[in-house]
């Protein structure tokens, strides 16, 4: 993991003491309400309908279980005891008092963590794909990459105040599990005919109001012009990037209005000029932070298939969760395990502070002490010996965290809404619930297979609805909740956009609607490997709108 | 009619102007203006308040009365009073459970 040198321990100790000195004047009244927000929005403090919310930038999903701990420590001294895993790989505290938030950045400090650019119109956290560094299918560790773009971009003064927010996601793997296609800039990092790294580079994807998939821009853009390049983008954005309009001010909406070629060109012109200059990485430097992220020496673990296959037989419970949470690791002694926050019935994404220790916990037992936090609003423990998977299995038993459902229909991420959110229209998580308990059944599950449900309590899509294969997206009508349901999104490479499939369904109905489809689909695939989405592809929306609403065209 | 709610500076607890112009953590207790000139007189208070930095986001929530308890129109309104919905064991209906149970 990359560690903080001076430079970023004075860093982020002035930023406190900085902040801790505006709270304090804020709380004397000396900052006005108008004066303060802007200050404190930079430091990841929102105001929500309960309560402030604190948001922790987790850089590209990584965590120590030294910094678990830590955030176990803090829900349970200044919050409610759980804390809220983000679709942004963040962590976001719902109760904290405005007076201690001064306390918990110190806190947060001492373990090499803080809030900064966790909101407001800069480069957001950067995100990254969870098995990154152990997947088997990866040319490179992404997270080297997204380590550099977070120095450069922390505080950075051009881009400090850009037309809107800008969220940048890091792959380096064909099978895209960071969503790069619907991010500002995505970057799909790959080796060229000459065995050179280097990124494909993706801009203007985006969800909320105009959802939006990126346009490739580059096919091969080298390791080393990183910087350039993507200055080059921002500046582009920065200066013409529309300030006029919130809602059209992202860079998905400069893409669109420019046109994808022209755009292109202006970046290719600005990228032209800073190539060399500074901005380019000396292999050295890249190299050098490359040794943060040395994979752990994992010792020959060969007894893994007997130890699996026999855990196997005996315990089915075992066998699912195998099936469902293991994922092959570069190494055939590992694997990468998917602890899910998704226990039926439970708050999407929600962990207690119990349960953020054991988990720290068995990272260091089973895990090479780290500890990742997926976009889907799981916790992963990258580097788990196979023949240590029926002990650690047996532990998540134990604490409640062993959900074989990763993928599933129940595996559902959910924004938290209007249970939480101010910005909300209508509820996500108790839909969430209500879904997860309707196919609680794991047969059930598997026989229905892949299928991604995700959930938005407004527009501004932090559940990511529109590239679920089931989108569903909150609204008020009338004073009253209602849901709208989108088919056919994904966020996988060659993302796609969900279509509405037709009017919104109220609370009560909107389980039966989401069980309606899936019967639709288990009636009409060609067979147990034909997942939904490709049977949605296949099939269009005809079979699915005859079904949800096919007797009310009828009755008409 | 309407009452107005506010979230507190020092820790961003809910709160609504009271009588006597004190700010109450249950809607229970929020004064209710029933016409536009008490509305108007809650505004002021509110923007006082505001001013002073005992409270921010300040705004004038529409109510129905049922059974003589202050009724918010919209769920965004109710569950702010309660608390999130899916934790009845948290925020304000926690601590109206407790006193109940006592
Ligand atoms: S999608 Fe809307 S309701 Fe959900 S967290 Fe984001 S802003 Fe809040």
């Amino acid at each position: 993991m990359y560690r903080y040198d001076e430079f970023d321990h004075a860093f982020v100790k002035a930023r406190v003491a900085e902040f801790g000195d505006q709270v304090a004047r804020r709380l004397s009244g000396t900052l006005t309400e108008d004066e303060f927000k802007p200050l404190r929005l930079m430091n990841g403090v929102y105001l929500q309908l309960h309560a402030y919310m604190l948001r922790i930038a987790i850089p590209y999903g990584s965590l120590s279980p030294r910094q678990l701990r830590k955030l176990a420590h803090i829900a349970r001294t200044y919050d409610k005891g759980y804390g809220h895993f983000t679709t942004r790989q963040n962590l976001q505290f719902h109760w904290p008092k405005l007076t201690d938030v001064p306390k918990i950045l110190e806190e947060l400090a001492e373990v090499e963590m803080h809030c900064i650019q966790t909101s407001g119109n800069c480069i957001r956290n950067v995100t990254a794909d969870h098995f990154a560094g152990a997947a088997a299918d990866e040319v490179a560790d992404p997270r080297p990459y997204a380590e550099i773009l977070r120095q450069w971009s922390s505080l950075h003064p051009e881009f400090s105040y850009l037309p809107r927010k800008f969220k940048i996601a890091v792959t380096g793997a064909e099978r895209d599990r960071a969503a790069i296609e619907v991010h500002d800039i995505g970057l799909h990092l790959k080796k060229n005919d000459k065995g050179e790294l280097g990124f494909a580079v993706y801009v203007g994807g985006g969800l909320g109001r105009t959802p939006m998939v990126a346009k490739k821009i580059r096919d091969f853009l080298p390791e080393q012009d990183l910087l350039s390049y993507t200055t080059a983008i921002l500046r582009v954005y920065n200066l013409n990037g529309r300030r006029d309009n919130k809602y059209k001010a992202r860079i998905k909406i400069l893409v669109h209005e420019t046109g994808t070629e022209e755009l292109t060109a202006a970046v290719e012109a600005e990228y032209a000029a800073l190539k060399d200059s500074e901005l380019r990485l000396p292999d050295a430097d890249i190299r050098a932070i490359e040794t943060y992220f040395k994979p752990p020496r994992l010792a020959a673990r060969p007894e893994g298939d007997r130890a699996v296959a026999t855990a196997g037989k005996t315990n089915p419970g075992f066998a699912d969760w195998l099936g469902r949470n293991a994922t092959t690791h570069r190494n055939p002694d590992y694997a990468c395990v998917t602890i899910s926050l998704k226990g039926i019935g439970e708050v999407p994404g929600d962990a207690s502070d119990a349960q953020m220790d054991a988990i720290a916990d068995l990272a260091e037992q089973y895990g090479n002490d780290e500890i990742r936090v997926s976009h889907e609003q799981n916790l992963i423990l990258p580097h788990v010996a196979r023949a240590d998977l029926p002990a650690l299995h047996a532990a998540l038993v134990e604490i409640g965290l062993a959900t074989a459902n990763a993928g599933l229909i129940t595996d559902i991420i959910a924004c938290p809404g209007l249970d939480y959110c101010a910005l909300a229209n209508a509820r996500s998580i108790p839909v969430a619930q209500e879904i997860s308990q309707r196919f609680a059944s794991q047969a059930r599950q598997a026989e229905i297979g892949d299928l991604q449900v995700k959930i938005s309590g407004c527009i501004n899509a932090c559940g990511h609805h529109h590239v679920g294969h089931i989108g569903i997206l909150g609204v008020e009508k009338k004073g009253a909740e209602l849901y709208q349901i989108t088919l056919g999104g994904s966020a996988r490479e060659g993302s796609t956009i969900g279509e509405i499939i037709g009017r919104g369904f109220g609370p009560e109905e909107i389980t039966d609607a989401v069980e309606t489809i899936v019967e639709t689909y288990l009636a009409h695939r060609q067979g147990r490997e034909e997942t939904f989405l490709d049977a949605y592809r296949r099939l269009g929306q005809a079979p699915f709108k005859e079904a949800l609403y096919g007797h009310e065209a009828r009755a008409a | 009619m309407k009452i107005l709610a506010a979230n507190r500076l020092t820790d961003g607890e809910t709160v609504w102007l009271g009588a006597g112009d004190r700010w109450v953590e249950t809607i229970d207790a929020a004064h209710v203006a029933r016409d536009k000139e008490a509305e108007e007189r809650l505004s002021a208070a509110g923007d006082a308040a505001l001013a002073a930095n005992l409270v921010l986001d300040v705004t004038l929530v529409d109510i129905d009365l049922s059974d003589g308890r202050v009724l918010p129109s919209r769920l965004r309104e109710r569950i702010r009073a309660g608390g999130p919905s899916i934790h009845p064991d948290l925020g304000k209906q926690a601590r109206n459970a407790a006193q109940h149970a006592a």
